[in-house]
This record gives C-alpha cells, sequence and structure tokens, in this order.
C-alpha cells in the first residue's frame, strides 16, 4: 500500500492540520516509508487471535452515580485564547 | 564546593537527624543547576525561590515537630508533562506555552503531599514523541557524560539531571522506553512501572494504553523509594489497578534465592554493538556468581514489536492529541491573519471562476484548527498525528491498527510462556551507547529502531528497569534492562539491587568542570 501525496492531503485534512508544500513532500516520503515497515505486520498469523487494545485489562470499573463539583467556570475558562463571561469565542462554524 | 551525597536515602537521614537542613541541600543542587545547565539543559524552567520557599517551610515544620511527608525536604525534579497548578506545562510544544492546569496530576499531588521540594521541570520531546530531546520546541539537552551526544528520550531531561548531580530524583514517562533508554544512555536507575501501577491522571496524554509515570535516580534504593510515594489506585484513573503498594523501599534490599534469569535469544542477533553485548553479558555472568540460573527463552514475534508500537502509538496519540485545537487552551492562530488568508484565497478562486473550490474550503473554524495545529505543533508530532490517522482511517484500520492490536497480544502472549520459565529477563536496553546530537535528522525510522528493546514492555503492560552495567571505551554509560511480570515490580527492585550490590558503576560520578 504505497501512500501518495494525494493520500496525506486527505490524511491532513482528517488531522485537522494544515501543511505547506514543502511539509507535504516531505510527509509524504517518511510517512511511505514508515508505513512500508509496518507493512511487515501482514507476515503475522492472527487468525483466531483477538485484538489486545489494553495490555493489562480491568473491566467494569464504575465510579457512584453521585453529583460531586466540577470544575469551576473561571478555572475552565483561564486558558481560553478568546472568551466571554460565558463561554469560549470561536470563528464562525459555517460559512465564510 | 563540596558535592552532598548524591543518594536520596542519605539525604533523608541528614534531613532527619538534623546534620543538613532542606535548605542547604536544595541551595547546593541550585547551585549546581545554576553552574551546570546552561551547557546540560536538564531543565525548562527552575524557580529557585519558590523552591528555597518549600524548602524553608519544611524545615520550619520539622524543627516545630510537626509530621512530615516521606521525602520531606528532598529535591524532586518532575518531566513537564504532568500537570502541576504551581508552574505551566508544556509538554516541551509551543501548543501549551502558557498553559496553567487547574489542577494537579495525581502524581504530582502526592509528592507534595510527601513534602517533596519541587525543584524544577525537566526537558523532553514534544509531548513525549521522541527517543532523543531533540524534539523539544525550547532547547536541546545534553548528554552529561559527552555533551556532544544526546541523553536519549523524551525522559531526557529527567535522565541527565540525576546523571549531573542536579538533584536526587526526578519523575519521567514511558511510552515506549522514554525513562528506560534515556536511564541507560546517562547511567541512571529508571524504572517503568506495570500498566497501572502509577495513575495516569493529570499525565498529559500521548498514548493511552502505553503511557507510564515513573522513578529516575541514582541508584536502585532511591527508585523504589520513589516508586512507593507515587504509585497506588486513583479513582480518576479508570485504568489503574486496585490493589496495595508493597513497601518496595524496604524489601529492595533481600536478594532472590534461586533467581531464575531470562535471556532472549533475539536480543544478541546481528545489530547489537560488542560492547553493549559484552557488557550485558558480563552483568548476567555476576548474577549467575550470585546463584542465579540463566536461562536461554525465545519472544518470537519480539521482531514485530516496533512495528506494531509504531502502529499503535502514533493512533492512539492521533486522537488524543485531537484536543489541542485552539479553542480551549493552547496555542490559537492570530485571527487577522486566518481572515486574510481565507480572504485571499476566496479571491483566488473567484478570479479563476472556480466555484467548485469556494464550496469546497474552509470554514473559519476549521482554518482556525488547521493553522493552529500547523503553527503549534514540531515535525515529528505532525508526523505522529499523520501516521495514527492514516491508520485509523477507512480502509487501512483494519489493516493496520486492528492488525496490530493482534499482534500486540502475541507479543504479550510471549513474554507469559517465559515467565512460566523464569522470574525475570535480562538484556540490553539499547542496541549503541549514547548517540550524536543531529545524528538521525533526517531519519525518523532510524530514531524509532532505537526502540527496539523497550517497545514490548509497553505493549505487554510489564515493568521494566534499567540500571548502569558497564561503560564504552570512550566513557559512555551502558545500561542493563531487566524486565518482569505485570505487578512484580518488588522482584524487579530486589533483582536490579542484588546486581547493584556486587558491582560499582553507579558509584562512577561525571566530573562536571565549574
Amino acid at each position: 500500500m504505497a501512500i501518495t501525496r494525494d493520500d496525506v492531503e486527505k490524511v491532513a485534512l482528517l488531522a485537522r492540520l494544515r501543511l505547506s508544500e514543502t511539509e507535504l513532500g516531505t510527509l509524504t516520503d517518511e510517512l511511505a516509508q514508515i508505513v512500508t515497515y509496518v507493512d511487515q505486520l501482514a507476515e503475522v498469523d492472527t487468525d483466531g487471535v483477538e485484538p489486545m487494545a489494553h495490555a493489562v485489562e480491568v473491566s467494569n470499573v464504575f465510579s457512584p452515580d453521585e453529583v460531586k463539583p466540577s470544575l469551576p467556570r473561571e478555572q475552565a475558562l483561564a486558558n481560553a485564547p478568546s472568551r466571554n463571561e460565558r463561554g469560549y469565542l470561536v470563528p464562525a462554524v459555517l460559512g465564510g | 564546593m563540596t558535592l552532598v551525597e548524591r543518594s536520596a536515602t542519605d539525604l533523608l537521614a541528614q534531613l532527619a537527624d538534623g546534620s543538613a537542613t532542606s535548605a542547604e541541600i536544595t541551595r547546593e543542587y541550585l547551585d549546581r543547576i545554576e553552574s551546570h545547565d546552561e551547557t546540560i539543559g536538564a531543565f525548562l524552567r527552575i524557580d529557585a525561590k519558590a523552591a528555597m520557599a518549600q524548602a524553608a517551610e519544611v524545615d520550619r515544620r520539622r524543627g516545630a515537630g510537626e509530621p512530615l511527608g516521606k521525602l520531606a525536604g528532598l529535591p524532586v525534579a518532575v518531566k513537564d508533562v504532568l500537570c502541576d497548578v504551581d508552574t505551566t506545562t508544556t509538554c516541551a510544544s509551543r501548543m501549551l506555552e502558557n498553559f496553567r492546569s487547574p489542577y494537579d496530576s495525581t502524581v504530582v499531588a502526592k509528592l507534595k503531599a510527601a513534602d517533596a521540594v519541587l525543584i524544577g521541570r525537566t526537558n523532553m520531546d514534544e509531548f513525549a514523541m521522541g527517543g532523543s530531546t531533540e524534539n523539544s520546541a525550547y532547547q536541546v539537552t545534553r548528554n552529561p557524560w559527552d555533551t556532544q551526544r544526546a541523553p536519549g528520550g523524551s525522559s531526557g531531561g529527567a535522565a541527565a539531571c540525576v546523571a549531573a548531580g542536579m538533584t536526587p530524583l526526578s519523575i519521567g514517562t514511558d511510552t515506549g522506553g522514554s525513562i528506560r533508554q534515556p536511564a541507560g544512555l546517562c547511567g541512571v536507575v529508571g524504572l517503568k512501572p506495570t500498566y497501572g501501577r502509577v495513575s495516569r491522571f493529570g499525565l498529559i496524554a500521548f498514548a493511552s494504553s502505553l503511557d507510564q509515570v515513573g522513578p529516575l535516580a541514582s541508584n536502585v534504593s532511591d527508585a523504589a523509594l520513589l516508586l512507593e510515594i507515587i504509585a497506588g489506585h486513583d479513582p480518576s484513573d479508570a485504568t489503574s489497578l486496585d490493589v496495595p503498594v508493597p513497601a518496595y523501599s524496604e524489601t529492595v534490599h533481600r536478594p532472590l534465592e534461586g533467581l531464575r534469569l531470562g535471556v532472549v535469544n533475539e536480543h544478541f542477533t546481528e545489530g547489537i554493538n560488542a560492547e553493549v553485548e559484552t557488557a550485558v553479558r558480563a552483568a548476567i555472568g555476576v548474577y549467575e556468581s550470585l546463584g542465579a540460573t540463566v536461562k536461554e527463552i525465545s519472544l518470537p514475534h519480539s521482531k514485530h514489536a516496533v512495528a506494531t508500537y509504531y502502529v499503535i502509538a502514533p493512533s492512539e496519540a492521533s486522537s488524543n492529541l485531537a484536543r489541542y485545537d485552539g479553542v480551549h487552551y493552547g496555542h490559537r492562530t492570530n485571527r487577522a491573519e486566518l481572515l486574510a488568508e481565507l480572504a485571499d484565497e476566496r479571491k483566488g478562486f473567484e478570479a479563476a471562476g472556480d466555484q467548485a473550490s469556494v464550496d469546497d474550503m474552509d470554514s473559519p473554524l476549521v482554518r482556525m484548527y488547521r493553522r493552529s495545529r500547523a503553527e503549534g505543533f514540531g515535525s515529528e508530532v505532525k508526523r505522529r498525528i499523520m501516521l495514527g490517522a492514516y491508520a485509523l482511517s477507512a480502509g487501512y484500520y483494519d489493516a493496520y491498527y486492528l492488525k496490530a492490536l493482534k499482534v500486540r497480544r502475541l507479543i504479550r502472549q510471549d513474554y507469559d510462556a517465559a515467565f512460566q520459565e523464569v522470574d525475570l529477563i535480562a538484556g540490553p536496553v539499547t542496541a549503541e551507547p549514547a548517540f550524536k546530537l543531529g545524528q538521525m535528522a533526517g531519519d525518523p525510522l532510524a530514531m524509532y529502531l532505537v526502540d527496539l528493546y523497550t517497545v514490548g514492555a509497553n505493549l505487554a503492560g510489564l515493568p521494566g528497569i534499567c540500571l548502569p552495567c558497564g561503560f564504552s571505551e570512550t566513557g559512555l554509560p551502558i545500561g542493563l534492562q531487566l524486565q518482569a511480570p505485570p505487578l512484580a515490580e518488588e522482584t524487579l527492585l530486589r533483582g536490579a539491587r542484588m546486581y547493584e550490590q556486587a558491582t560499582d558503576w553507579h558509584e562512577r560520578r561525571i566530573e562536571l568542570k565549574d
């Protein structure tokens, strides 16, 4: 599975990254090299093997359904790049 | 300048019997940092006034007979990846340059409760991604043994500051080897606990199924003490294990009777540096002379460990780093420039009559995400986010991410089978001693392959420790790695201490020129 520049552009959008022309070129080469290396995993016989997402498996770790104080609003907004009294300010979601 | 004894255990004894105050000890370490850290670059930030104030407060409380925590008055450095309300947490990234966490990570909270003096925040590879600390957005950290060489990474600062005698203890993190590898390259002791042994609450996440916080120190007993302080179940971390913390600092001195030591065939095939192999085999010989039996074992899937890791870790990272979007915290791109850029693009398309492209354009919000992230992240971070997003994307998820998770289980099963026959596995931590700064520039894959011996423990969730076992002809440290079954840190520490007691590598000090 050779990675193309087109693949890289599509993935950059998924990853919400803006890449310069130079970066697109370099990353295409680098990712192609790395992906070729990890392609070796295809050789491993994994028939009947369950995926292991967690190294030391715990299950059903619940916490009691109790109301506790959450982070106060001012603290939650303290690092905001742009805010008003109530929340975070961002550019328009729709349109231009 | 007289150097205070570097062992944390000795310092604590001096503090307890009154032969030294925390202010004196902290002052000496701060002086040493001032003299040498301009060259070494281990610390991103030091607040000398705050550290001396903490020290003075502990001395006052001790004098007043008040109860004190187990690290009272002792300096500890912390990798700049663990949240602390009293400082910024940058992860050595421009993305979080001014980020001030509203809460303490559990590990930092435990250090504060133990009355440690938090002396400074150490340099790292950005977002813990790297093996040399060269990916820091702020500064280079140099290996104190040879300042033309890297200290390893991503906890390079944490390892270097202990090696250079700038602090008796430090805290690092290990996702693919990032405590053990720099410990090995810097000639100190570094331990990665069992996954879930130490809380990840407030640890800025790189790869959630692999990350662990752990101690670095100049000797095994000190590492045992620091592990005992930071370990434990945490209700705020659903992946932390609800098991008691053994008294590691007490049991560490008891040698292991009838130790069965495993040596992995696959670790000694081509590619390993001759001096590293000699030193590691000599260390195994020391264990034999101490009464251990050595058994050759195989971890057949270990040759796939790096590939497995470099699918899983970037995949998890791409998800974890999606939160850095310039909205709630962290770097946000300049608004005027953003809008001007979009306006220019639109004009260009309209002039060319290209309505399709106009319709396809990023909304201002999406363009804000893309610019903020592009400006805030360094190139290694971008590379791994891209790799992860690719491996998780439709059409590739099964072949890459899911496949890697299956191989992960096979890797774990190899270890489980091995630990039926042996108690500990001994081997190298890296194939080479410390490499030169800039040596791997332009070759990301070469850097990834440095993780050869360390990623297995992260994938399998096992504890591992690195301790010094020799020096190259040119005076570079060589590390020995021990690995143990899950939750066998006691065995790991006792096994490491056995070797340390029979050797004196850990007593060799660096002569730093004033």
